[in-house]
């Protein structure tokens, strides 16, 4: 048996409101509320990047998986949002949780899917026996184009979890990539911001990819939608979660406690990894957890969990997700925003 | 031990010299010290400057200096111990004279802080933190003071006006001395208006960048009364002493016990009290430096120095006047230098030569200078002959 | 200007508040020395502090170091830990009128300052205002 033994999640406390960026662009708030079933995001502060919410969120999957931290054999943190070009994030987590020098380590990119891959080689490094314990971060800080339609909903947020063989909370029942080469958004070297399809990342980007790791997985597994207790599927939006599950067959309620993008905006890798450990944290033992992502480019991963008895006692070990969107925030006016965020600067 | 006396001084106007260079702004303070001495042999000199290297980029002033003073071939010390380089050169002088290794010598402090940009300087000041532990998380010096203030308000109820009337006070003396950098006078509103540096601290509350020299001779008290001086100044009492040089690595934060230790050296080798002595001349880095340093010198009861000056203990004319010379805050702070201003306000006290600054019946003096929070400290007790 | 090596030096502490504990009289030391202040004793345990404290004071800072000029005004405070080590460090995600003597903070892990555009990122530990 194979599993996830911690988790834990970082978001940061500031927020932006769709209303405070469609004032400024001239747009219609209450229509991109709607449309995109989005109310405000998360906006990392000055001092936050990719690494530091990374080493946050690892921090507290290692409360809850109360091992030493010299024995995670691997780190991988998956981000779009790496702070530097050349040298690792995943060095400065393992650095600061205290599991050096021991330890297999790359950065990983596949647009908001390069934190699922990560738990994909972690799975598989800790299933062959390779390794104890590995660690997989989905994180990001991203930035969407001044006035562009990603700016209301490029967000930050970084969701860490540790895979083992013992003391197991959720255990991996099946693992699952489907995967093209789609160009629906990308972003050349030395460009700020990135570029997208328009409405071409919808069906043959989102749409297929999630539809084709959700079907093929329960295909393998022999499984229903009705067997799962939740879905969490990858969320640029409000509304995208909810459509793709309307057509697998899922309900909303099933969706609901993992959908965190009207009050964060989309984490991009942090996204769906961010669904399951608010997940988690109310699962009960026995629930069976379905995450399919999805990374630009594109591909889709998809995990089967299987929640187990330990759960209940690690949940409380660390903050929770829904306390870390609800607690104390701040919230900015556009020009503190794009301070913030490094698109105006002194001079 | 022999007895050591101070027979010159010598001292420039202090503010933004921009025409005048590091070394001629040494040179003319020391030529006025020889000439005010009357002597026409220096057997070795001390300098200090707390960072000759930051702010001009040379050092080796130690040779440069005793080059330019004509003086090449005599030992030359350069003393460093961020702000308090100046007293603690001055001690290392007096131990020269004292030991009976040197019979004349010219100790001095120099600072040029202004051939740098204001950020520079600034940097070239912070330096005298902990650069991994306190300058790297982006403090400034007014910042640490401001949490030493902040505290001291805390536990004793030390008020932000009381604050204010340190820099009143001393600029009321500082407007009579034509030496002074900014020899005006301000009001409390004034420095309750000026722009905030490190809450609660603000512009008024901070000592300036300034460009300046200052120098004294030192000889032994009896080669003094072979030149007929008149009268015989004597140091009687060296206190140095060093503390955490991270603010947060003390147990109190409100509590220079540097100063204090300091200070019960001096007055244990001057066998005086601090009621013995008749003015101070204290490190007014920054308002609540003077507070804390009256309370730590043991003029008043812990926590009770803000309360001393809104009471007027410390004017010119109060129960023991702090700064008459106007302090670091009107006089200015070119940092080496500050130490030994000290000595020389001292002097012209003793000489009845402060106009209007000049305190009466005096005959005990005492100078505190000191490096970063408190870092290290260095007190001298003068007695007029 | 903080060249790499100096930087990395100090990686123990930045990141894992790490401190050396005298093994004889128990005086705990941030960031570790060679010789204990107290008992001159030279042997230390190592220890990694924990990550909660109260502020023992506070101020604002207006006028920043050029190095963080883009980030000010920002609150600075010294923190004491839960094991009686006081550290200096910024407060974070806060209004200023939250702040006040002995309020409790959880330290967190953030970027201290860049060298620039090209240089490295320094990280190291901050202080947010427990809720």
């Amino acid at each position: 048996m194979v599993g996830i033994i911690g988790y834990g999640a970082y978001i940061p406390r500031y927020r932006i409101k769709v209303e405070e960026i469609a004032k400024v662009w001239g747009a219609d708030a209450p229509a991109y509320k709607k449309g995109l079933m989005l109310e405000e995001k998360s906006v990392p502060y000055l001092d936050q990047d990719t690494i530091t919410i990374s080493v946050e969120a690892s921090k507290n999957a290692l409360k809850r998986a109360g091992i030493d931290p010299k024995e995670i054999g691997a780190v991988y943190v998956g981000s779009e949002s790496h702070p530097y070009a050349v040298k690792p994030t995943g060095t400065v987590v393992a650095e600061a949780l205290g599991s050096t020098p021991e330890i297999r380590c790359a950065d990983f990119e596949f647009a908001c899917k390069a934190g699922t891959e990560a738990m994909h080689v972690c799975y598989g490094l800790v299933k062959s026996g390779e390794i104890k314990y590995g660690l997989a971060v989905g994180a990001d800080t991203s930035q969407g184009a001044p006035g562009d339609a990603l700016e209301y909903s490029a967000s930050a947020g970084a969701a860490a979890f540790i895979f083992g063989k013992e003391n197991i909370i959720a255990e991996v029942e099946a693992s699952y990539s489907f995967m093209t080469d789609t160009p629906d958004f990308w972003r050349r070297e030395y460009q700020h911001y990135p570029q997208h399809g328009g409405r071409f990342t919808g069906e043959q980007a989102y749409f297929k990819h999630i539809i084709g790791a959700a079907r093929s997985i329960m295909k393998e597994t022999g499984t229903k939608p009705e067997d799962f207790s939740y879905v969490i599927f990858h969320q640029p939006n409000g509304k995208f979660p909810l459509k793709v599950g309307k057509m697998l067959g899922f309900s909303r309620e099933q969706i609901e406690p993992g959908l965190l993008v009207p009050k964060i905006g989309n984490t991009y890798s942090g996204s769906s990894p961010l669904g399951l450990t608010a997940t988690f944290d109310i699962a009960k033992p026995g629930d069976r957890i379905l995450i399919v992502s999805f990374g630009s480019g594109a591909g889709s991963d998809a995990f089967i969990f299987k929640v187990t008895e330990k759960i209940k006692g690690v949940q409380d070990k660390a903050p929770k997700t829904r306390e870390m969107i609800e607690g104390r925030k701040f919230y900015l006016d556009y020009g503190t925003y794009a301070k913030f965020r490094g698109k105006i600067l002194k001079a | 031990m022999r007895e050591v006396a101070i027979i010159g001084i010598g001292m420039n106007k202090w503010g933004e010299l921009w025409d005048k260079s590091l070394r001629e702004i040494f040179v003319e303070a020391a030529l006025l010290a020889i000439d005010d001495a009357g002597i026409d042999k220096i057997d070795s000199m001390y300098i200090g400057s707390m960072s000759s290297g930051l702010f001009t980029d040379q050092e080796h002033i130690a040779s440069l200096l005793a080059d330019y003073l004509g003086l090449a071939s005599i030992p030359s010390t350069r003393v460093e111990s961020a702000c308090a380089s100046g007293g603690l050169a001055l001690r290392q002088a007096f131990i020269d004279v004292a030991s009976g290794m040197s019979d004349v010598v010219l100790v001095g402090g120099v600072e040029k802080m202004t051939d740098v940009t204001t950020g520079g300087a600034t940097f070239a000041l912070s330096t005298a933190a902990d650069q991994e532990y306190e300058c790297y998380h982006g403090v400034t010096f007014p910042g640490l003071y401001a949490l030493i203030a902040r505290a001291h308000m805390h536990k004793y109820g030390t008020t932000r006006e009381q604050l204010a009337m340190v820099a009143v006070k001393n600029h009321k003396n500082g407007a009579k001395n034509p030496l002074a950098q900014y020899p005006f006078e301000i009001t409390i509103e004034d420095v309750l208006k000026s722009t905030l540096v490190a809450d609660p601290l603000r512009l008024l509350d901070c000592s300036p960048i300034t460009d300046g020299a200052a120098a004294v001779i030192l000889c032994s008290v009896e080669l003094a009364k072979e030149f007929k001086k008149d009268p015989i100044i004597k140091i009687i009492g060296s206190g140095h002493a060093t503390d955490y040089i991270a603010l947060h690595s003390r147990e109190d934060i409100t509590w220079l016990s540097a100063t204090e230790k300091a200070a019960k050296r001096a007055y244990k080798m001057a066998n005086k009290t601090p009621k013995d002595i008749d003015f101070a001349e204290v490190h007014d880095c920054f308002t609540i430096a003077e507070i804390c340093v009256t309370e730590a010198l043991g003029f008043f009861e812990k926590g009770m120095g803000g309360e001393a000056v809104e009471k007027r203990l410390t004017d010119l004319d109060g129960r023991i006047p702090i700064n008459p010379s106007g302090g670091l805050k009107s006089k200015g702070h070119p940092v080496g230098a500050t130490g030994i201003a000290q000595v020389i306000e001292v002097v012209k006290q003793f000489r009845e030569e402060a106009g209007e600054r000049q305190v009466k019946n005096a005959r005990i003096a005492l100078t505190q200078n000191m490096g970063g929070t408190g870092g290290s400290t260095l007190v001298h007790i003068f007695e007029k002959i | 200007m903080i060249t790499p090596q100096r930087y990395w030096r100090e990686i123990p502490q930045r990141y894992r508040l790490e401190a050396g504990k005298c093994k004889k009289c128990g005086y705990i030391s941030f960031p570790p020395r060679l010789i204990c202040p107290h008992c001159k004793n030279r042997e230390f345990d190592i220890i990694r502090l924990k990550d909660e404290g109260k502020i023992v004071s506070f101020t604002i800072i207006r006028v920043p170091p050029e190095q963080f000029s883009d980030q000010s005004p920002y609150a600075i405070g010294i923190i004491e830990l839960n094991e009686g080590v006081k550290i200096l460090a910024q407060i974070i995600d806060c209004n200023f009128e939250d702040l006040a003597i002995n309020k409790k903070v959880k330290i967190e892990f953030r970027k201290i300052r860049s060298e620039g555009e090209a240089g490295i990122i320094c990280y190291g530990y901050k202080a947010v205002l427990l809720d």
